[in-house]
């Protein structure tokens, strides 16, 4: 007898993408270079809002080094940017054109592009293009009413409505209403590299090249080829590394088409690289909604009902989104509660802003904040602990699974498995919430600001319906597994080799994993809404074992045995019952599998195989954060001395990597809830423009944080039962801070925003000492 | 005509013990110059402002912000790279702890990181822990919380100073 090896999943092994990465051999956008290239420099708009009279590119054309400079009318034969799901009537209006034509409605929206030999020479002249242009009256606050935008075009394009049930008797009914407004500021996900996009058209083959993709390069490709009016066959994107994706990277921006329509054009290989300025202009923001959102709650503190009016600041255009994160939030808000009756209309409005999109998290890290602020406030209205009343409206895991009539991302919610007041208690245990919040209560009492508070949340991952992938054998034994997946610096190489191992038999680090490349495989999802490792994971185990299977098969044919008495182990097939210590090596039965091979028999030639997962619904993981923070009162600093998140992923893959995203996201949502913030002045010019005066956590901000990583509710949507932990770290950040900050204040529902600057802190406190 | 002050200079500079001979305008940046005249990628830029620290490089030993400088203001000095912490096969104990430690998600704050952390421990080898936050605060990284960072450094501090000590 011969132990079983300890599974690979679960293991907390070394990722394979390190080695290029710490030794300066990655392949980020920037490192990216064709022969004989040009570089691309944008012009942009110097207004939020303007109508366009002329823009002059004589001087920039003269300079020697320039190539060619376009603007609108260069490029009149192309559409604006086109939603990701397709032509959506009602909201074409308002996308995005490529470069701005008549108007201008943001500022830093692009209006012109040079093309030069060098990227400096490319500057010099994108300094000599004038733009000349009326200014107009500038919108910058989305919950004003609505009225015209520009030109016929009204700021609210659209209202997205979702609820159920009779809203109104649940009003009537209610011992208690409780009524809010409620703001999150604009963020994003701010990348630590900034886009970068190379064209490249190899007339030989007629094939248009996009280097520097992200995110969801199949999905793009289609959208681009459509654009062109090119079959798929002849548009291919590339992804190397990407320096973070947060969700901002890899959707199309004007940038993406214009190197491409240039390679095409001019003859020559297009790269372009933004700097952080237009970074923090040009690329999506996200978050900003403002709440108007009441409660009916019946004498106990059961929720009744919610009615949620919100203001969507979309920016300046709908991009490829659509309205995305409004519906999401919409289908998201009730979070892990049992709410009998709904009602939410988004205000989807246009401003002159950049244009916003998702972020990590989107819909749920705004919406989180807000319900988890009104679950705090009925606690204060009804004398309750806060936990008590999150205890009495949960969810509970004999209710699973449960439905909603609400939609989010497409997908109609059904919180598959969970067990919330279990993760609830686990997390109270685990922090000593009882000794805490004592210990915080004397402090206050001894003059401190000092706050414990609590958030929960239903997160979501694994959006379908379907992946596939491919996993090859070859002959020296080395694994291939083509994804269309794509990986965005979460470790998405690392874990589907461990998924490919733990079914083939083989160590990990023999595998190679493919992904963001079309032209290794027809179809993919990408790396978006935390599905990357629920779907390409899944399919990755149905390929291998489809492999395996022919393994054993070819095996049992050369050992003249039975498969069924074969296993695998180390890249061998070996007698399952341990007798036969040499094995087949699996190379050697990809040898005897290849086309010419005479033992083949009637096999399909190849030791590979394709598999397909399709899934009808997400799959909703969950958790509990708790934070103990103190603030200064000279500065109006908030401090975090204690912080801990309780998330169950049903099945952790890696938990080292599964920690260090819920980390990572942690820090990212610290930033949200105290510090970032896009601001803009009256006349819409954006104010944070550098990382001077956008400020991200430093090492000095950021705690170190108690995870708990539960494997309680595996996910009953998917094989593998897992769950994706992407988002779940900063889902709840805002909305856990602000309950500490809160509760450090008194506990007197005064947070009602995020971003909470120190200015603001500051101004409350010295309110209450005066 | 020639002395305009545009015109490109020569310059020599040593990356990683090979010398570069370059001719460069006087404004190209020193970051500039080691990524596309001297094909050195692994330095990265995430701002170009001198805040975010990706682009952090040893120039005569001391860690500094190669966007913040000129190349021509780097002329004949030694500059060290993230592409010359290695020995042969070999990886640097702070390669290897941020391997050990996942201190890195996407990987492109981490050579500034490692570039920054090596300077500071080859002048200090007795860093303790908050002092080594203190230093790794100047750099920014988005994806991993800077916990494993902080966790990798501290234990290849520890690393680098025992190879010190059994090396005569
Ligand atoms: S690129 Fe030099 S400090 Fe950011
Ligand atoms: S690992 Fe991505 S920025 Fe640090």
């Amino acid at each position: 007898m011969t132990a079983e090896p300890a599974s690979i999943i679960g293991a907390s092994v070394e990722r394979l993408e390190d080695r290029p990465l710490v030794t300066g051999r990655g392949r980020f956008a920037g490192d990216v270079s064709f022969v004989h290239q040009l570089h691309m420099r944008i012009v942009r708009s110097a207004y939020a809002h303007a109508r366009l009279k002329a823009v002059a590119t004589e001087a920039a054309r003269a300079l020697p080094g320039v190539v060619a400079v376009w603007t609108a009318d260069d490029i009149a034969d192309l559409s604006p940017i086109d939603f990701r799901e397709g032509p959506n009537e009602k909201l074409a209006p308002f996308r995005q054109p490529v470069l701005a034509r008549e108007y201008v409605r943001y500022a830093g929206e692009p209006v012109a592009a040079v093309f030069a030999t060098d990227p400096y020479i490319a500057e010099d002249a994108a300094d000599l293009v004038t733009i000349e242009a009326d200014e107009l009256d500038a919108v910058i606050d989305a919950s004003i009413p609505a009225s015209e935008f520009t030109a016929g075009l009204t700021t609210e394009p659209t209202v997205c409505r979702q609820g159920y049930g009779d809203v109104a008797a649940a009003f009537r009914e209610a011992a208690n209403v409780i009524d809010m407004d409620l703001s999150v500021g604009r963020h994003s996900g701010v990348p630590l590299e900034t886009r970068g996009a190379i064209g490249h058209y190899d007339a030989a083959r007629d094939v248009l090249e996009l280097h520097g993709a992200a995110k969801v390069p199949h999905k793009n490709r289609e959208a681009m080829a459509r654009m062109f009016g090119r079959s798929t066959a002849g548009v291919h994107l590339y992804e190397g590394h990407v320096g973070g994706g947060f969700g901002v990277r890899g959707e199309i921006y004007p940038e993406d088409i214009l190197v491409l329509v240039a390679a095409m054009r001019l003859g020559r290989p297009v790269k372009w690289l933004e700097d952080r300025r237009e970074h923090m202009i040009a690329a999506n923001h996200s978050r900003q909604q403002r709440h108007r959102i009441r409660a009916a709650v019946d004498a106990q503190g059961r929720l009744i009902g919610i009615d949620d009016a919100f203001f969507h600041d979309q920016g300046a255009y709908i991009r490829t989104h659509g309205t995305r994160v409004a519906d999401t939030a919409c289908g998201i808000l009730p979070g892990p509660y049992r709410l009998p009756h709904y009602r939410v209309d988004a205000h989807f409005r246009l401003t002159n802003k950049t244009p916003a999109a998702t972020y990590r998290s989107p819909g749920r890290y705004e919406t989180n904040f807000v319900r988890e602020r009104l679950m705090d406030a009925i606690a204060l209205k009804l004398g309750l602990s806060r936990i008590e009343v999150r205890r009495r409206n949960l969810v509970s895991p004999e209710e699973m699974p449960y439905e909603r009539p609400l939609v989010a991302l497409g997908d109609e919610v059904v919180l598959d498995s969970g067990d919330y007041e279990g993760l609830l208690n686990k997390a109270l245990e685990r922090c000593e919430w009882d000794r805490l919040e004592r210990e915080a209560a004397e402090r206050r009492k001894a003059g401190e600001y000092v706050g414990l508070g609590l958030a929960m949340y239903v997160e979501k991952s694994g959006l379908g319906p379907i992946d596939g992938a491919r996993v090859n054998v070859h002959t020296n034994g080395d694994v291939e597994v083509i994804t269309g997946g794509a990986s965005v610096g979460q470790g998405f190489e690392t874990v589907i080799a461990q998924v490919c191992a733990e079914t083939l038999g083989t160590d990990y680090r023999r595998i190679r994993v493919v992904h963001g490349r079309t032209d290794r495989i027809e179809y993919g999802i990408g790396a978006h809404a935390t599905r990357a490792t629920v779907m390409t994971a899944n399919a990755t185990a149905v390929a291998a074992g489809k492999v395996r299977a022919k393994a054993l098969d070819m095996a049992a044919q050369l050992l003249q045995t039975e498969p069924s008495k074969l296993t695998i182990r180390d890249g061998r097939v070996v007698n399952s019952d341990g007798s036969d210590s040499a094995g087949m090596p699996l190379g050697d039965l990809a040898h005897h599998l290849r086309p010419l091979s005479s033992t083949r028999g009637e096999r399909e030639p190849g030791l590979a195989a394709e598999g397909w997962f399709t899934t009808s619904h997400m799959t909703y993981p969950y958790g509990v954060q708790v934070a103990l923070v103190k603030i200064d009162p000279g500065t109006g600093g908030v401090h975090i001395e204690k912080m801990l998140i309780a998330f169950d992923i049903g099945r952790a893959i890696n938990p080292m990597l599964v920690r260090g995203q819920l980390v990572g996201g942690f820090a990212q949502g610290l930033g949200g809830a105290l510090f970032e913030e896009f601001q803009y002045d009256e006349r819409g010019q954006p104010l944070s423009v550098t990382f001077a005066d956008y400020l991200m956590p430093t090492a000095h901000e950021v705690p170190e944080v108690d995870v708990l990583i539960a494997e309680d509710a595996a996910s009953t949507t998917n094989p593998l039962g897992i769950k994706g932990a992407g988002e779940g770290g900063i889902a709840a950040v805002g909305a856990v801070i602000a309950s500490a900050v809160d509760d450090a204040l008194g506990g007197k529902g005064l947070i009602t925003q995020i971003p909470i600057t120190p200015q603001a802190l500051k101004a409350i406190i010295d309110g209450q000492k005066s | 005509m020639s002395g305009r002050t545009s015109d490109p200079r020569e310059i020599t500079l040593s990356i990683n013990g090979t010398v570069h001979k370059v001719a460069v305008e006087p404004r190209r940046t020193l970051v500039d110059v080691i990524r596309d005249d001297c094909g050195q990628t692994g330095t990265h830029i995430g701002c170009e402002h001198g805040v975010c620290g990706a682009c952090t490089v040893l120039v005569d030993d001391e860690p500094l912000r190669s966007c913040l400088m000129f190349a021509v203001q780097a002329d004949g000095r030694s500059i060290r790279t993230v592409e010359g912490l290695q020995t042969g096969d070999a990886l640097h104990p702070m390669q290897e702890a941020f391997m050990r430690y996942h201190a890195l998600q996407c990987g492109f704050c981490t050579p500034g990181f490692l570039m920054l952390a090596v300077a500071a421990l080859e002048k200090r080898p007795d860093l303790n822990r908050e002092e080594l936050v203190d230093i790794l605060s100047s750099n920014l990284c988005r994806c991993t919380g800077y916990e494993n960072i902080v966790k990798a450094v501290c234990a290849a501090a520890a690393d680098m100073k025992a190879n010190l000590d059994a090396s005569p």
